[in-house]
């Protein structure tokens, strides 16, 4: 008789697989007029969820024979997750109405994509891993493609599809190789295995540079970032904003619990990968972004660029760069959201959304707090202080300089440099040129999600300790 | 003082924007009152700044009104202070900006709001600069202040404004992100980045010249010195008045002022070893753009060079390392900071009427604004470093510790006293004086109330400085002492530590 697991460790993710399968049903009964309902119950699940994450954050637990762990790392990240989809479900809801998109499937994939991502932060195993990813990875092919009457976003999906697919095979390949060189697939496993061993077996390597291959796809970082500009272009904005947090922030943690967690021990090995792709993702994210014109595609690269950022906390391989990582994709998460909500805001009074920068042409003048909220937001995504994303920075550069890794930490510094350039022109062709036709009042849940994220960005540098020491203690639980 | 006197300093004039930011009703009224919030709160900061003056003790070398409170981590916290170096600066910075504000009473129309809002701001930044002795916390307002800059070119410059903010945007930015990895680098070395801690540290003399390098870049350009200069003369034409005034008045001055607060005193060694690379580059500066300024046909341009030049005085008098040097530097910055403001709003007030900046559109000036010629005429003549005015004060209190040091650099550095009254002198003949022919001249007004209230006080504070420059030079007095003192005695220590090595 098999014992039954504790599931005490998993609450929010069950609340979740639950929810999106009684919000599926609710959808199906009722229809599509059912979308609004659907939705604000799928956010009420979310903020359940990150409720309980929350309330029993200090866990330290593993359960279902060792496939899943809940620790103060996995919490950090889940309610980032969480939030970051919470985030875009509200950003969504407006353009579904005005785009004629209004099917309640919408929401229930964006849950069930949680669902998948928070199951990938609490991997324990390569196959939960896989199932995590998966779960995620469909639900997402699915919502690129959910405005199936355009021909770009049809085109997106598939694309995504076929290239999503082809690294979940390479991710697998990797771990079945690690398989059947270690003999094991628990993380545990597989770290006992290496440490016990002084020589490198040469299937574990190969095996590690598939996986890191794998999930440098799903966090699109160079070489593995071309799907990114299409699909981001191509996909529904909502969607697009949904990818540009929630997905990254899991994968993310995903990457750096199997770095740091069943290959710690041989970070010699990898530090020269992660710090490659960290360094290449820095460099193209910066100057790939000055020739666009459409701001969701501009918007990709940037992202390519801060994935960079993020990877040279991983590529630090100790405490102090997890915590610069987390606190990277925290702060990442208020200005990148807020971004969007703005970019969702470009709606001209005859009801079409346009994704030209220079549409936003003299806002200022036209929409001065929009302008002023996406002025705050493009400064920080280039990182000039006092707003929040110098410290993003400032605590990835500090983990970089700890770990001796100056050349990267000067690469990123300079592309920091030319990346402003392009956020600046954002800033520049809202502020210093003549204005262009006015944009239409943004819906009352789009304000308040710019403004609260708009005041975070803003108001950071008076707190950041305790938010730091929060991301420090989540650090520690990859590092026993 | 029980309170916190120097951060309500700092960010009084924040407060002033919050007010400004919630004002309501018809664009006149907003923008009434946005000049009214923004002239009131300069004041108030300015005599606050005053009160910190009269309590500030010139016989104490150390920080005052100190303040610390826990910030970012162990070892970074928002740390203020000031002493004698800083202090000049700050009240520098409020004494001009009531004077910005009022420079843009009538000359600024359009969004009038956002234009005081990014004054303020800038303001709080720059006092923060001073004050600030936390390394992090400097560089947050270093920083900080590229922001408001950036908008206020790019808003309400002339036509090539974009770019030349873009310009000056980049380069400042590309200048100090290195700064920021020296910074961490301390951290980790020393576990702190306060800024007095710092100076106490004895840093490995290799390391010492990577810092020195990575801050250089980030002060070079500030300042800033040939061949990094280029940033400044566009950025000068293109802003509007005020903006000029502060960029020459203060934002230069904060690249002098960290070579003063930070390279000097935390990297000793690599200091004199870079001792020669600073007098080049100056020399080049003072000689070079002199030159240049001579052939400009645009007179904020003019000005601009002439800046560069004067701040090549500057550093030669920074490392120089003589009490003469070193005070005659700061000296020059202050006197700077008066005279190019000063000039800056000369231009502004011909510009505003005539709405050109070209030198040949001018001549004669004189039969129809007497008083405006007279005032030029002061300002002129303290740009040369004519004895009796503020300029000359510092520009000799640098020869003479040049010349203590290298007569070669005091030699050449001498030459600016007379090109600089070439080029001074010359745009005046050819602005002020001669015959009155253009037609559209004929009927320019001369000074009104506004403009006199604006120019008077710089006048005299020109004047009373070159006559009897003690109350300023008594502030920095001791600090400067004891800065000379600590470098030497920390050169002492390396060279020690070197022979006890070498010995053994």
């Amino acid at each position: 008789m098999i014992e039954f697991p504790d599931i005490s460790p998993a609450l929010a993710e069950l609340l979740l697989a639950i929810a999106a399968m009684v919000l599926l049903l609710v959808g199906v009964v009722r229809g599509d007029k059912s979308t609004g309902a659907v939705l604000w119950l799928s956010v009420a699940a979310l903020a359940v969820a990150t409720w309980i994450v929350w309330s029993d954050a200090d866990t330290s637990a593993i359960t279902f024979s060792g496939l899943f762990v809940a620790d103060r790392f996995a919490s950090f990240a889940k309610i980032l997750v969480l939030l970051g989809s919470a985030l875009a479900l509200v950003l969504s809801l407006e353009f579904l109405e005005r785009e004629r998109l209004e099917r309640p499937e919408f929401p229930v994939l964006v849950v069930l994509a949680t669902l998948g991502m928070m199951i990938m932060i609490a991997a324990n195993d390569l196959l939960s891993l896989y199932v995590g990813l998966e779960l995620q990875s469909l639900s997402l092919y699915v919502l690129a493609a959910f405005h199936r009457d355009s021909e770009k976003s049809t085109e997106s999906g598939l694309k995504y599809f076929v290239l999503g697919a082809l690294a979940s095979g390479i991710l697998l390949y990797g771990s079945t190789l690690v398989y059947g060189f270690t003999g094991s697939t628990s993380f545990t496993g597989i770290a006992g295995v290496l440490a016990t061993h002084e020589e490198r077996s040469m299937g574990v390597l190969f095996g590690l540079a598939f996986v890191s291959a794998g999930l440098a796809f799903k966090v699109a970082a160079v070489p593995f970032h071309m799907w990114t500009p299409d699909v981001y272009e191509g996909a529904p904005t909502p969607v697009t904003a949904f990818f540009s947090l929630a997905p990254k922030v899991a994968a993310l943690a995903l990457f750096m619990r199997v770095m740091l967690g069943p290959f710690g021990g041989i970070a010699d090995d990898w530090v020269g990968i992660i710090g490659l792709l960290a360094a290449a993702s820095m460099v193209l994210g910066a100057l790939a972004a000055i020739g666009q014109t459409n701001i969701k595609r501009l918007m990709a690269y940037s992202s390519i660029g801060h994935v960079g950022y993020a990877l040279m906390g991983l590529a630090a391989h100790s405490p102090l760069g997890v915590r610069g990582t987390l606190v990277y994709l925290a702060i990442y998460l208020a200005m990148n959201m807020g971004a969007w909500g703005v970019i969702l805001s470009m709606r001209r009074s005859d009801g079409t959304l346009v994704e030209n920068v220079d549409d936003l042409a003299g806002m200022a003048r036209t929409r001065p707090f929009l302008a002023a909220a996406m002025a705050i937001f493009m400064f920080s995504l280039a990182g000039v202080p006092p707003l929040a994303g110098f410290f993003g920075k400032f605590y990835v550069f500090f983990a970089a300089v700890d770990a001796g890794l100056y050349l990267l930490a000067v690469i990123g510094v300079l592309a920091t440099v030319v990346g402003s350039y392009y956020y600046l022109r954002v800033v520049k062709v809202m502020y210093f040129d003549e204005p262009a036709p006015g944009f239409v009042q943004p819906a009352g849940a789009t304000s308040a999600v710019i403004a609260v994220t708009a005041l975070f960005t803003l108001l950071f540098f008076l707190f950041p300790a305790p938010f730091v020491a929060e991301a420090h203690l989540a650090s520690l639980a990859l590092f026993p | 003082m029980d309170w916190p006197i120097l951060s309500t300093l700092t960010f009084l004039p924040l407060v002033g924007a919050l007010f400004i930011l919630v004002v309501r009703g018809e664009a006149d009224v907003v923008a009434r009152n946005a000049r009214n919030i923004a002239l009131w709160t300069t004041v108030i900061t300015f005599f606050l700044s005053l009160l910190l003056w009269i309590n500030f003790d010139v016989e104490e070398a150390g920080f005052q009104f100190e303040e610390r409170v826990g910030w970012i981590a162990e070892g970074i916290d928002y740390h203020m202070g000031i002493d004698g170096m800083s202090l000049p600066f700050i009240l520098l910075t409020t004494f001009l900006l009531p004077i910005c504000i009022l420079a843009s009473w009538t000359s600024i129309q359009t969004r009038v709001r956002e234009y005081m809002i990014a004054f303020l701001v800038m303001e709080t930044l720059m006092i923060g600069v001073f004050g600030a002795l936390d390394f992090v916390l400097f560089y947050l307002f270093f920083e900080g202040g590229l922001i408001p800059m950036f908008l206020l070119i790019g808003i309400w410059g002339s036509d090539n404004r974009v770019y030349a903010t873009f310009k000056f945007f980049l380069y400042t930015l590309l200048g100090s992100v290195l700064m920021l990895l020296g910074i961490l680098w301390l951290y980790f070395q020393f576990g702190t980045t306060d800024i007095p801690e710092l100076m106490r540290a004895g840093i490995d003399p290799f390391w010492q010249r990577l810092l020195w390098l990575a801050f250089f870049a980030a002060f070079a350009v500030k300042i800033p010195m040939w061949p990094v200069h280029t940033w400044l003369p566009d950025a000068h034409v293109q802003a509007p008045t005020a903006g000029s005034v502060i960029l020459a008045a203060v934002l230069l001055k904060i690249g002098g002022y960290g070579f003063l607060r930070i390279s000097i005193p935390i990297l000793p060694d690599a200091t004199v070893t870079f001792t020669p690379l600073v007098y080049a580059l100056s020399i080049i500066a003072i000689v070079y753009t002199s030159l240049v300024a001579l052939m400009q046909e645009d007179m904020k341009k003019l000005i601009a060079y002439s800046s560069i030049a004067h701040m090549g005085f500057v550093t030669i008098g920074l490392f120089t390392f003589t009490p003469a040097g070193v005070e005659g530097a700061i000296m020059v910055m202050l006197s700077h900071g008066l005279v190019s403001a000063a000039l800056f709003l000369c231009v502004g007030v011909v510009y505003d009427r005539m709405h050109t900046r070209e030198i040949a559109r001018y001549g004669g000036l004189v039969n129809r604004m007497p008083l405006y010629a007279f005032c030029f005429l002061v300002f002129t003549l303290a740009n040369v470093g004519l004895p009796g005015t503020s300029g000359f004060v510092g520009e000799f209190l640098v020869l003479v510790g040049a010349f203590q040091v290298n007569t070669w650099v005091a030699f050449l550095a001498t030459t600016s006293v007379i090109l600089s009254a070439a080029y001074a002198l010359w745009l005046y003949r050819r602005v002020v004086f001669g015959e009155l022919t253009r037609a559209d001249l004929m009927s320019i007004l001369d000074l009104n109330r506004r403009e006199v209230a604006i120019l008077a006080p710089l006048v005299a504070l020109i004047i009373l400085f070159g006559v009897w420059p003690v109350p300023i030079l008594e502030l920095f007095h001791a600090p400067v002492e004891n800065l000379i003192e600590q470098h030497e005695a920390a050169l002492q220590g390396v060279r020690n530590t070197l022979s006890f090595a070498a010995a053994q």
